[in-house]
């Protein structure tokens, strides 16, 4: 083994944990993002890493739309025990309640849209100035451009032609009051390095990541899970019960499922190595319209 | 197996295929999935193309899709089973330096494309100096649209060769040549049938196979410190990720800027303590003693310590809308501190086109300059040729919090003569009446040492009179008796210390001002100084003698006819000047003096290289700087 260089998952981890450092070492209020989904438990494992073996100096959020899966919950309330981590929720219920956002309605209803609401409202309350966030430019082509550091004006927008430039591994943080950052210290990950560095690092993930049996509604091509009174079928759409997992877990309104054997970290790593369909293929919300994601960008979404 | 990692850019003109070539990458290596194909499809239909534009795959933002160029640096990665690669795509438009610059700062590779059907390009030559101003240690010169000029052989040759006599004037370490075509998909991934008579590997083979971790420091241990950690009383920590080198328990450091010394304790991870960290790890270090360590501050090992100065010559991109401003003070981010500092001299800039330097009095988007940068509080560095990490800094403007600059610490700044205000007069050297400080005993002892006398002998004349062709021979000359040499000419005092100055009268001084320096060390270590320059003022001449005592300085004034010189042109220097090519070349559009009282002219024009020779040696003999031949 040549002793000068690291694998790649090596350097990728510590890119993000010198990410995470200067995160940690530039905010004084920063906050970890925390979904439920793979690669924010990947996020909360290379926290621990970058801050052991003191605590992870900062609390993770978590936006509940409500509509979320009940293993996702389970598994965070756990992870959070273990690494002794400080859990922050905010509900989108709340927003609903307080009038900040209007629900939609109809069978086709999501809430993934009023998370930002929700978001940005938990963001103010604790002054949070930087949150740091799971996404990677591998997912969406309006990523691929992000920086590590995104700088948000007061609104929490996203401008894409005032971002600034990334030169070696120097970060500006520097910043107006009001004024924040999103911070992507995974930002350089594949999802397949996700899933080596998943197995490599023996990192346990919910039980909706490996095939098993469900209950799907088959809608516009997208395979959502059945819940009753969130998502049900309607007109011509019929309820199966089908061998799936999921490939990321969100909203259970637009999160797709694919059929899948795949029972293992080997199998799944072996899947997505041939995989067809990207991941967010499998999300209804970016099928929108070609800008999608970039819209959502623009309006503070993750 | 281990999988590696190789962080590529890729630079091209907005027609070179850039995108393309992307897209083939990923598409032959199989990194597209179905729904991004799809997605390609549907936006190449509706904008009515013909076929499936694979660019679109790289082209990001919505607005860029509308006007059909790129406008920042776009990251994509695909992975093949040996290699994990990042590739950051730099588009070509106005805003390219920047974008390039940024692209750079992380590559181990470049590839710079060529469209076969244009040659090489302006904007071609452009994207070989940034790279290698960013020293980024491989270069791929990607010859593209192959399969547009019937594939031939002799158009790619023609290609290399003027890319080749191009690259010389370059510090590039590696350049690699390979004809493609992006869209056919030849020597891309698969090897192309069209070209036969390419034997060198694909791109894909090659990206696969160069060295990588090649650029990085593996010697000098620099870890800026990130974070201290202190969960309890007994334990107290120093997070960082090491820039450079490597570093064991029970090693010997020292701290940057207390300079207080320790011994290191523990190297920690989360999984267990470790043996041995290297650069581009991120680890915890804990030290025997309890010293006041934080954020910004640079651990290094004993004996192996990084320049310290407070003022720094550098080399600067300038990255902001907002124009340089002389007054102003700017944050300096370097490794994990941040001082405050303002531009105290800004030399000139560089035309990224032609290479050369230009006078300026302020530095736009995109400009590159080489400035002298005073901090508030001394840096402690690398030269960035030596270290891309602790070499490097960034420039943030206070009142925006934006990324102004990038930089590239080139050493402790000098005193550069001031090219931009003042005339030559000006600016000489305050201590023009320095006489010779008397009575050196080391310097006699080393005269004794190496039995015979130091002196500096000054050649003066035109380009192409034959300066350095007599010192050379002469010095082969001396040489032969036993007697100790220092040779010293344009060609080497430029490519070195003098790399920063170019050719105006104010440039010539400063030239001649430091080449004097030099000969006085030489000369005061005993050595016999031969000095080869053209030296066309009078009052520069005057100074280097006013260094040497009495009896040590031999002006020889080495005469031709400057039709001769013409004729003879070794270097192809007067052609260039005729043709106005070369501006201020002496003789032609500047100056030369001739001196009054040199101590010796020698016409080579006249007499041959040998007698010449014999007589210089004659003349130190008679003056007992050399004994007679013994």
């Amino acid at each position: 083994m040549n002793t000068f260089i690291r694998s790649h998952l090596k350097q990728l981890e510590s890119e993000a944990i010198y990410i995470m450092r200067e995160v940690a070492a530039q905010f004084e209020r920063p906050v970890l993002l925390f979904s439920g989904g793979k690669d924010s438990i990947v996020m909360v494992h290379l926290a621990y890493k970058a801050f052991y073996p003191a605590p992870i100096p900062f609390p993770l959020l978590h936006v509940d739309t409500g509509h979320n899966f009940a293993e996702t919950l389970t598994f965070r309330d756990r992870l959070v025990e273990k690494i002794g981590a400080r859990l922050i929720v905010r509900y989108v219920q709340d927003s609903i309640n307080q009038g900040r956002v209007v629900e939609e309605t109809g069978p086709y209803a999501s809430r993934n849209a009023l998370q930002t609401v929700t978001l940005l409202d938990a963001l103010k309350e604790f002054k949070f100035e930087a949150a740091i966030g799971g996404a990677r430019r591998d997912e969406e082509k309006a990523r691929a451009k992000e920086r590590f550091f995104s700088h948000r004006d007061a609104f929490g927008q996203w401008d894409p032609k005032n971002q600034r430039p990334e030169v070696w591994n120097l970060f500006n943080g520097k910043k107006q009051p009001k004024e924040s950052f999103r911070v992507f210290p995974i930002s350089n990950w594949t999802e397949l390095d996700v899933w080596m560095y998943i197995k490599q690092e023996k990192i346990a993930l919910p039980s909706l990541y490996f095939s098993h049996k469900r209950d799907i509604v088959k809608r516009d091509g997208v395979l959502l899970a059945f819940a009753d009174g969130i998502v049900y079928p309607v007109e011509n759409e019929t309820v199966d019960n089908m061998v799936i997992r999921f490939r990321t877990i969100g909203d259970m309104t637009c999160t797709g499922a694919v059929e899948s054997e795949a029972s293992t970290i080997d199998d799944i790593i072996e899947e997505v190595a041939s995989a067809r369909i990207t991941e967010r293929g499998a999300r209804a919300d970016d099928k929108r319209s070609e800008a999608a994601m970039e819209e959502r960008k623009r309006q503070g979404y993750f | 197996m281990t999988i590696e990692l190789l962080r590529f850019s890729t630079a091209g003109s907005v027609d070179d295929g850039k995108s393309t070539l992307i897209g083939r990458l990923l598409y032959d290596t199989k990194s597209l999935f179905e729904d991004q194909i799809e997605a390609v499809e549907r936006a190449s239909a509706r904008r009515g193309d013909e076929y499936v534009d694979l660019a679109l795959l790289t082209d990001g933002l919505k607005a860029e899709r509308e006007q059909k160029i790129t406008i920042d640096v776009a990251y994509r990665y695909f992975a093949t089973p040996k290699r994990k690669f990042i590739i950051a795509d730099t588009p070509g438009h106005i805003q390219y330096t920047r974008n390039m610059v940024t692209g750079a700062s992380t590559a181990e590779l470049a590839i710079v494309l060529i469209d076969a059907r244009n040659g090489v390009l302006t904007q071609s030559k452009r994207h070989g100096f940034l790279a290698t101003l960013l020293r980024i240690p491989h270069l791929v010169i990607a010859v593209n649209k192959m399969d547009l000029v019937d594939y031939n052989e002799e158009i790619y040759n023609r290609i290399v060769q003027e890319y080749t006599e191009f690259a010389a004037k370059l510090e590039a370490q590696d350049i690699t040549y390979i004809p493609i075509s992006a869209l056919m998909g030849d020597n891309v991934v698969e090897k192309s049938v069209q070209m036969p008579w390419y034997d060198g590997p694909t791109l894909l083979h090659h990206l696969e196979y160069v060295n990588v971790g090649a650029s990085n420091n593996h010697v000098d241990f620099r870890y800026p410190v990130q974070y201290v950690l202190r969960p309890n009383q007994n334990f107290r920590g120093f997070a960082g990720q090491i820039a450079s080198g490597r570093i064991r328990p029970k090693e010997e450091i020292v701290v940057f800027p207390s300079g207080l010394e320790s011994t290191i304790k523990t190297v920690v991870t989360a999984e267990s303590n470790l043996n041995e960290a290297i650069a581009g790890d991120s680890v915890v270090l804990t030290l025997e003693d309890e010293i006041d360590i934080s954020r910004g501050d640079m651990i290094v090992r004993k004996g192996n310590l990084p320049q310290k100065s407070n003022e720094i010559d550098a080399t600067i991109c300038w990255m902001s809308e907002t124009p340089f401003n002389a007054n102003g003070m700017y944050w300096v981010q370097h490794t994990t501190r941040t001082v405050r500092a303002f531009i105290s001299k800004l030399n000139y800039k560089i035309d990224v086109d032609t290479m050369h330097r230009e006078d300026t009095k302020t530095l736009q988007l995109n400009d590159i300059g080489r400035v002298q940068l005073t901090t508030t509080e001394p840096l402690f560095y690398d030269r960035y040729a030596l270290n891309r990490a602790t070499g490097s800094f960034i420039l943030i403007d206070p009142t925006t919090n934006n990324t102004v600059a990038a930089g590239m610490i080139r050493g402790r700044s000098l005193q550069v003569s001031d090219l931009t205000e003042g005339d030559a007069e000006t600016a000489r050297p305050k201590s023009t009446n320095v006489v010779w400080e008397a009575g050196s005993l080391m310097m006699e002892k080393r005269e004794q040492l190496k039995g015979h006398k130091g002196a500096i002998l000054w050649f003066t004349g035109l380009s192409g009179s034959g300066k350095s062709t007599i010192a050379n021979k002469l010095e082969e000359k001396l040489y032969a008796e036993n007697v100790h040499t220092l040779f010293l000419d344009g060609d080497n005092m430029r490519h070195g210390l003098n790399g920063d100055l170019g050719f105006s009268a104010a440039d010539r001084q400063e030239n001649i001002r430091r080449v004097a320096e030099v000969a006085k060390l030489g000369l005061t270590h005993g050595n016999v100084v031969l000095c080869s320059f053209i030296s066309p003022y009078a009052r520069d001449r005057a100074f280097a003698r006013s260094l040497a005592p009495d009896g040590r300085f031999f002006e020889i004034f080495v005469k031709v006819d400057i039709e001769v010189a013409k004729r003879r042109d070794p270097k192809g220097l007067y052609a260039k000047a005729l043709s106005g090519e070369i501006k201020e070349f002496t003789g032609i559009s500047a100056p030369y003096e001739e001196p009054h009282q040199p101590e010796l002219v020698v016409e080579t024009d006249i007499d041959s290289v040998d007698a010449i020779v014999e007589k210089i040696v004659g003349m130190l003999q008679s003056q007992g700087i050399i004994s007679p031949k013994s």
